[in-house]
């Protein structure tokens, strides 16, 4: 049997298989699928400071291997998540990152805070990359600047470890994680969705009601990986890298680029079940390609170079 | 409870103009399925599942029936399939019809297009608890119509098609005032038709079915949400409904 646990800062993986933000709610659904304490880590649908109800439908499309999504950051605010959610996913055995968003600085800054005192969260993931709110969330995300800044003030808000999820809607994916590490991220996370459109022929209008969407599943792969590859010759804060894995041998791709560790977002649409398949094949698929362990794996790609 | 399936294709046909009847075989759907859910189709090539219907179900055979149309590229390759073939589905998805008849005597269905399909297992369940059933389906034009003697079989079936090649002309709104009284209605069909309809029947006790683009179909991404007048302010189609009470939901 191969070793699937991975130590990241706050994180003590039992394998380094998680669901990403947005694609598994807050884990109730999926439990009725196979039991979560399977995960290595669920990170958990978006907080905002208070409740939001997001864009107008449609909020979703398909594209070719792949698909479109503006939902606009809904969540029930960062209160009921604690005292629903976060109770919920608690008692699995399994650790819990919180998906941070807000269109201001304060609201980052609220929302860290509120999830640092309730102890139950045990990292936060910084959503600076969001491209479907309008009002701030997509400069923070663009600006090396403005990520920096609300990087080091969500840490001084909070003592959990903080991923910054980074956005691939920008020229130089490194400046903007040499940005966040200098401000004290203890981790990245990447990548997010690619702004897109579609049109529908017969309507001569863009399908998703909000006009464009992030486009995420297997077409965004090779981005996410050249992204991971870039980045991890650049910075010394673990990866939690995604973007359209849906096998063992994707995690073992994301591994080989520089990632920790991985989420898994859309393929859990298709195949409800995917993060526990994934974990029962990965010891498998690692074997298979020469390693004992996942973490001989990580970054491989890049110290072959 | 929802669970992800293999269902066997037992027999495939073409009913009407790009309308196609599978029967489908797998005993944990026929066994839990109720009128007004879906199930969720994975078809080769396509990340989104396709939600359709359950127009059907036979217990003693174990097998559901649904009835979809030829739309796009994934209602396409899902035509393309053959008895014996294998569909990875989820389901019994959403909540079904309100079928508690307490104190009911006659129900109004209501279906427009590929909306017909959930009211087939709904009326036929109501008409077996000796519910009276009047059932008005609307269609395009007279190459669409299927299922007109099926309905036939336990309710009096008003046909209209928006040409008037079959039936009387028009949309089903035109027909309603002329079919009687009907404590409670159900519908399922078109945004447009489902507008009109809660609106001329706001003073009757009605039962909706949505359809919204979808996304994991299991109640978890918030890509299928309606605005409702509850406290919450919205409900998931997917999970919630895709039935709802026609006064909750904001069309
Ligand atoms: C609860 C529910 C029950 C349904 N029942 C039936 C049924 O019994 N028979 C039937 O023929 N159709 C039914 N539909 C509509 C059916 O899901 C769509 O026609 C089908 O998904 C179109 O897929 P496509 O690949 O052919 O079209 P495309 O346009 O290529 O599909 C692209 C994407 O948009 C989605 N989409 C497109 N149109 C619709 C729509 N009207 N509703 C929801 N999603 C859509 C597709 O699922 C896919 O994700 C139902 C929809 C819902 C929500
Ligand atoms: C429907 C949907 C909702 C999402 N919501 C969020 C979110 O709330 N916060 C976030 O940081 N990322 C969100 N994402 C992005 C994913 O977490 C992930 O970064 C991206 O989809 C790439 O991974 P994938 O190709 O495996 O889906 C969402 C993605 C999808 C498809």
């Amino acid at each position: 049997m191969s070793l699937l646990q991975v130590n990241l800062p706050g994180l003590h993986l039992k394998n380094p298989i998680m669901p990403a933000s947005g694609c598994f709610g807050f884990g109730r659904e999926y439990s009725q699928f196979y039991d979560l304490s399977k995960l290595g880590a669920v990170i958990m649908k978006v907080a905002t400071g208070s409740e939001r109800f997001g864009n107008p439908t449609p909020r979703v499309a398909e594209t070719a291997s792949g698909m479109l999504n503006a939902i606009g950051l809904q969540n029930p605010g960062v209160e009921k998540i604690i005292e629903n959610e976060v109770t919920f996913l608690s008692q699995y055995d399994t650790s819990i990152i919180a998906n941070v968003a807000g269109s201001t600085i304060e609201e980052y800054e609220y929302v860290a805070r509120t999830f640092n005192n309730t102890k139950a969260v045990h990292a936060l993931e910084l959503n600076i990359s969001c491209p479907n709110v309008k009002e701030g969330g997509i400069q923070f995300g663009t600006d090396p600047k403005m990520a920096a800044k609300v990087t080091e003030i969500v840490k001084k808000a909070s003592n959990l470890p903080v991923y910054v999820k980074l956005s691939p809607n920008v020229t130089d994916i490194v400046a903007m994680a040499k940005a966040v590490e200098s401000a004290g991220a203890d981790g990245l996370s990447m990548i997010n969705t690619l702004t897109g459109m579609q049109i529908n022929l017969a309507s001569k209008r863009p399908i998703i009601a909000n006009k464009t969407g992030g486009l995420s599943g297997a077409a965004i792969k090779p981005i996410a990986i050249r992204m991971i590859y870039e980045v991890k010759q650049h910075v010394h804060i673990p990866i939690i890298g995604m973007g359209g894995i849906s096998s063992a041998e994707d995690v073992l791709e994301f591994l080989l680029a520089g990632a920790s560790a991985v989420a898994v977002g859309t393929a859990n649409f298709s195949n409800p079940l995917i993060c526990s398949d994934i974990i029962d094949e990965l010891p498998t698929t690692l074997e298979r390609y020469g390693f004992d362990a996942v973490e001989d794996a990580i970054g491989k790609a890049v110290m072959n170079e | 409870m929802i669970s992800k399936q293999r269902m066997k294709i037992v027999s495939t046909n073409q009913i009407a103009k790009d309308t196609i009847e599978m029967v489908l075989k797998n005993s944990y759907i026929s066994e839990n399925a109720i009128p007004g859910q879906f199930i969720h189709i994975l078809v080769e090539g396509h990340t989104l599942r396709r939600p359709i219907s359950i127009a059907d179900v036979d217990k003693d055979n174990e097998t559901v029936t649904i009835l979809f149309k030829k739309l796009g590229s994934g209602t396409e390759k899902l035509s393309e399939s053959k008895a014996g073939d294998f569909l990875n589905v989820l389901g019994p998805s959403g909540n079904g019809f309100e079928t508690s008849t307490e104190g009911l005597h006659t129900v109004l269905l209501i279906g427009g297009g590929i909306g017909v399909p959930p009211m087939y297992y709904l009326g036929k369940s109501l008409a077996k608890q000796n519910i009276h059933v009047i059932s008005v389906l609307g269609f395009q034009s007279k190459d669409h119509v299927f299922y007109e003697e099926k309905f036939q079989q336990f309710s009096k079936t008003y046909v209209v098609t928006n040409d008037g090649s079959y039936g009387d002309k028009g949309f089903v709104t035109s027909v309603i005032p002329n079919v009687g009284e009907f404590d409670r209605y159900y519908s399922c069909g078109p945004l447009p038709m489902l507008k009109a309809i809660t609106n001329e029947l706001s003073e009757k006790e009605g039962f909706i079915s949505l359809e919204e683009r979808m996304g994991c179909g299991v109640g978890a991404c918030f890509a299928c949400v309606v605005p409702t007048n509850t406290e919450k302010g919205y409900k998931k189609i997917c999970s919630d409904g895709p039935v709802f009470a026609a006064r909750e939901v904001i069309l």
